[in-house]
This record gives structure tokens, sequence and C-alpha cells, in this order.
């Protein structure tokens, strides 16, 4: 056995197959990884996904090439001396040293490359809470006026739009400060548009994922979870909770879409005309909702006592001053 | 034992074997018929309106959970049962008439308030219609109605809870309620649609949401929607 001329072998055969894998791979599959392109932060995700996928899949085809080569030319064979066995059976600390240095690199790397992404306008907040480590151009100023009665949105221009997501159980339900505080049953974007997203919850947590916006925020009681998306394609998206909150919570998704700006305009009107009436009775905007609410009568809170209920214990109250 | 003895011995245990994963499979893969479906396919001539009457009592009055409050619902054979999927027929308009023997209060999230995706978005209350309801005013909504993947809801209100409220289910309309009925026309796509009532009404659990809210046949269940 040549050692020398085999590792040239392996090696060789290692670039070949690692360089077409990951051609193969950043072309043909790379533009059919979730979450797909519709949203910049979708986008970059996307890409970040493949970035990673064809950093680990040289590493993938290093161990099976070797352990391939392996089983095919080392193996033990009737009448031939035993190939591996004498002073070739020795580990090769170079080699060792070698691998155990490049994985680590390539994994360290790819931890410290994915975390920084994400932290930036690669990812959409989202698990950050009230104040994001990263907001997009106007976000911060969009969510104050949305909170002091001043949001406003319209096709023209590029102001973003505050949408409060809230989650009780088992539904999600979407509320608009700048179509006069109207809430619906839909999730409805316009594109082209940077989305503020005020995550918070009625009761238990929950967790707002839309895959394909590349969101996914928690939904805290008490909590305002703001998360970013800059909408960049028209079509369908799913709406999941990804948080076990009880017996339905299979049953807790629906589908929202994102529309023309023109579109999305003539819808938030018609349905801020339709809503009218029941708007008026909803709480003030607020980032959070009272959720010690015990349903008819009173209940167990967690405190285990029984509470009263209390006008304060309703949905959009003002916690009392302890 | 003989070797061909031994090999039908082994090749019978296999068959055996063979036989009870695919009956366990098929058994978890076959979407078996729920139990207690109330079938209101054939009740109508096809594609006439369904009737349908359903009831809300602030306690069931018997069983394991006599306290818990449910949903009843009217078979077109005209018997009360606590059953909470129902199967209709698809692409059909189905007349609802709730009859609710519940107190009422606030709702946590007055968006449910609002009547949707009922016919003209709009339901009757006592004969007098109406497309929201204040759940903060008067006696407060009991409950609601809502299929949230068709956008259908519908706010129950509640019955003045100063009154002798019916206790046993089935309850008589002699006892105090309101009669809410309302119209909607169930989808095209065959399917399990789960519904559920959005009032937290599960009296000594947490967030309102335990018991009679998280338990099939009490405040939530499906429609069944099939071809007719």
């Amino acid at each position: 056995m040549n050692n020398g001329s085999e590792m040239r072998r392996i090696v060789t055969a290692w670039v070949i197959v690692s360089v077409i894998g990951d051609l193969l791979w950043w072309f043909l599959v790379g533009p059919h990884i979730p979450p797909g392109n519709m949203t910049e932060s979708a986008h970059w995700n996307q890409f970040d996904f493949n970035i990673l996928a064809i950093t680990a899949l040289p590493v993938v085809f290093m161990v099976w090439i070797w352990m391939g080569y392996a089983i095919v030319k080392w193996r033990d064979k009737p009448g031939v001396p035993d190939p591996v066995g004498g002073e070739a059976a020795k580990a090769s600390r170079g080699v060792q040293a070698g691998w155990i240095t490049i994985t680590s690199i390539v994994v360290v790397s790819a931890a410290i490359y994915g975390t920084v992404a994400l932290i930036g306008d690669h990812g959409s907040g989202g698990g950050e809470g009230p104040n994001p480590v990263w907001a997009p151009q106007g976000g911060v100023a969009a969510n104050t006026a949305a909170i002091q009665g001043k949001a406003t949105w319209s096709p023209a221009g590029d102001q973003p739009l505050v949408v409060q997501v809230i989650a009780q159980q088992w539904k999600f339900s979407y509320r608009y400060p700048a179509f006069g505080g109207m809430e619906t049953n839909r999730l409805l974007l316009p594109v082209n548009t940077e989305v503020v997203f005020d995550v918070t919850s009625l009761d238990v947590i929950h967790d707002f994922w839309a895959y394909q916006l590349s969101v996914k925020a928690d939904a805290n009681p008490g909590v305002n979870n703001v998360a970013f998306a800059d909408t960049k394609q028209q079509g369908q998206f799913m709406v999941r909770c990804d948080e076990l909150c009880g017996i339905w919570h299979g049953a807790m998704f629906n589908s929202g879409r994102i529309l023309s700006k023109t579109a999305f305009m003539a819808w938030a009107t018609k349905t801020e005309a339709q809503n009218a009436q029941n708007t008026k009775y909803l709480p003030p905007f607020a980032w959070t909702y009272t959720p010690d609410a015990n349903g008819a009568s009173g209940g167990l809170y967690p405190d285990g006592n029984v509470t009263p209920y209390s006008p304060y214990a309703t949905y959009g109250a003002k916690q009392p001053a302890s | 034992m003989t070797m061909s003895g031994r090999l039908g011995t082994v090749l019978g245990l296999f068959v055996v074997a063979v036989g009870l994963i695919i009956w366990v499979l098929m058994g978890l893969l076959t979407p078996g018929t729920p139990e207690g479906v109330v079938n209101f396919v054939g009740s109508s001539p096809a594609g006439q309106p369904v009737n349908m009457t359903i009831q809300t009592v602030g306690s069931i009055g018997y069983g394991n959970h006599p306290t818990w409050v449910s949903y009843l619902v009217k078979t077109p054979q005209g018997k009360w049962i606590q059953d909470t999927t129902w199967q209709l027929p698809a692409n059909t308009q189905i007349n609802v008439t709730v009859l609710q023997y519940d107190s009422g209060s606030p709702l946590r999230n007055q968006e449910f308030g609002q009547v949707t995706g009922t016919t003209g978005n709009v339901a009757t209350l006592n004969g007098t219609s109406y497309s929201s309801y204040n759940s903060n005013a008067g006696n407060g909504v009991g409950h609601t109605f809502t299929v949230p993947s068709l956008g259908l809801s519908v706010p129950l209100v509640g019955v003045n809870g100063n009154l002798s409220l019916c206790g046993v289910a089935p309850c008589s309309v002699k006892q105090p309620h309101n009669t809410i009925t309302f119209s909607f026309k169930t989808p095209a796509k065959t399917g399990e649609y789960h519904w559920q009532c959005f009032v937290p009404c599960g009296l000594g659990y947490l967030y309102g949401n335990g018991g009679p809210m998280s338990t099939q046949g009490f405040m939530g269940g499906f429609l069944d929607v099939v071809q007719q």
C-alpha cells in the first residue's frame, strides 16, 4: 500500500465530488429550499441555509469517500496479506489532527455565520422581545406611532405597516392599527412593504409561525414580541401555531396572502368599514392585553386561588397598579 | 420436531405477525367515522337547506361532569343528545337555531362579538337582526359558535344570570333562554372542520380553557362535511 498515492487519490475524488455536489446543490436544489422568497428575510434565510449546506456537503462526502475507499480497497481478501495490519494499522496523527481541525473550523464558522446573519437583517427579530437587536428602517417609529394612535399606511408611501398578532386558544387574530384598529381573522399584507408584527397572547404561550415569510415569534401573555418581514412576492402563505398549546393546537392554523398594494388597500378599507361597528367595542390598541380573564364567573389562576371576575381582568383593560 | 415442522411454525408465526402489523397500521391510517356522529345528510333533499337546532346549557346536569357547560344537538329524529360532531352535506345551506340557556360575560377578545361568515354576516337574537354585540354591556356573551377555518363566528348572547337558569340538559324552551338563528353554507371541499366556543367557559380551569373546553363532546367538535 502506498499511503501517499492513496491519500492523493482520496483527496482528488473528494475535491471533484465536492465541487460537483456543491454546484448541483446551489443551482438545482438551493432555489427550492424553504422558506422561499416571499420576504427579504425569507430570501436571506434560504441563502443562509444554502451556504450552510454547501459547507457541510464536503464533510459528508469525505466521510462517504473514505468509507467507500476503505471498503473497496482495504478489505480482507483470501490469500492476500491483511492490507492494514502491522504498522499501517496505526493511527495517523497528522490525518486525525487535520480532520479535527478542519471540521472544528467548519462547525464554529457555521455557528458564527448563522448567528451574525440571523441577528441582523437576515433574521426577523421574533425571539428578542419588544426591542429586537436589529430593526428595519422606520420599524421602531412605526410601532411607536401605532401605540400613540397615529399609525398610518398608504400604497403611495413607504412607511412600514404595523400588524398585531393576537393568539388565544385556539386561533390567531390580526389587528391593524393603521386601519382604525380593526381586528380580523385573516392576515393580508401588501407587497413590497416592511411589516412590523407585534405578537402577543391572551392566554397560554403560542407561537406565530408564518414560515414562508420567515417569521417565527413566540406569543407570550403579557409580552410584546416584535418581528419584521419585508414582503417581496405576492401569494398565499400558511400561519401555524408552533407551540403545543392545548387540545386543539393542531387546529390552530390559517392561511394568509400577500396582495398588491392597491388590492390590500381596497381590502383594508372595505374591512375597516365592515367591522366598524365591532371595532368601537374593542379596547384601544395596546402592545399587550391582560390575559387574566378566567372565563364565566371566575376560575383558577396560576396562583391556585379562585379569583373573582373583575373589570380589569378583561381583554384590553389595564393592569391595576400593584 | 422435524425440519419441515419447525419451518412451518416459523412461517406461520411470521404470517401472524405481519397480519397483526398490517391490521394495526390499517386501523391507524383509515380515517374512521368518529363515534357519536349526528348525521344531517339526507335530512333534507339534496341541494335543499338543512335545518339544525342546538342548545347551550350552563351545566349538563348528568354524567361524569354534571357541572360542565355543554352544547347539545337535536337529531333529525327530534331527540336531544350531547354530541359535537355533526355530519353535514357539502356546499349546502345550513339553517341553525341556537337555544342559549347560559348566562354571559365580557369576551376575552371582543373580535368574537362580531357575526362573520354567516349569510349576510348577520344573525338574529330573539327575532332581531344583529351583526355585532358589545359583550361589555347587557348580559354579555355566553358562548360563541365559531369555525375558524370557515371564518364563521356567531356570538351567543347571554341570559340574565339572576334568573332561574336551566341546570340539567336538555333544557325546555319554557326556561329562560335566548334564541339565535343564522345560516351558513358548508364548503364544497369535504373534510372535518373544527369548531369551538371562544368564550373561555371552563369554570375552575386555568384560563377557563380546560375541562369542557378541552374535551370533545362539550364545547368543541367537528363539522364532518361529506358529499351527499
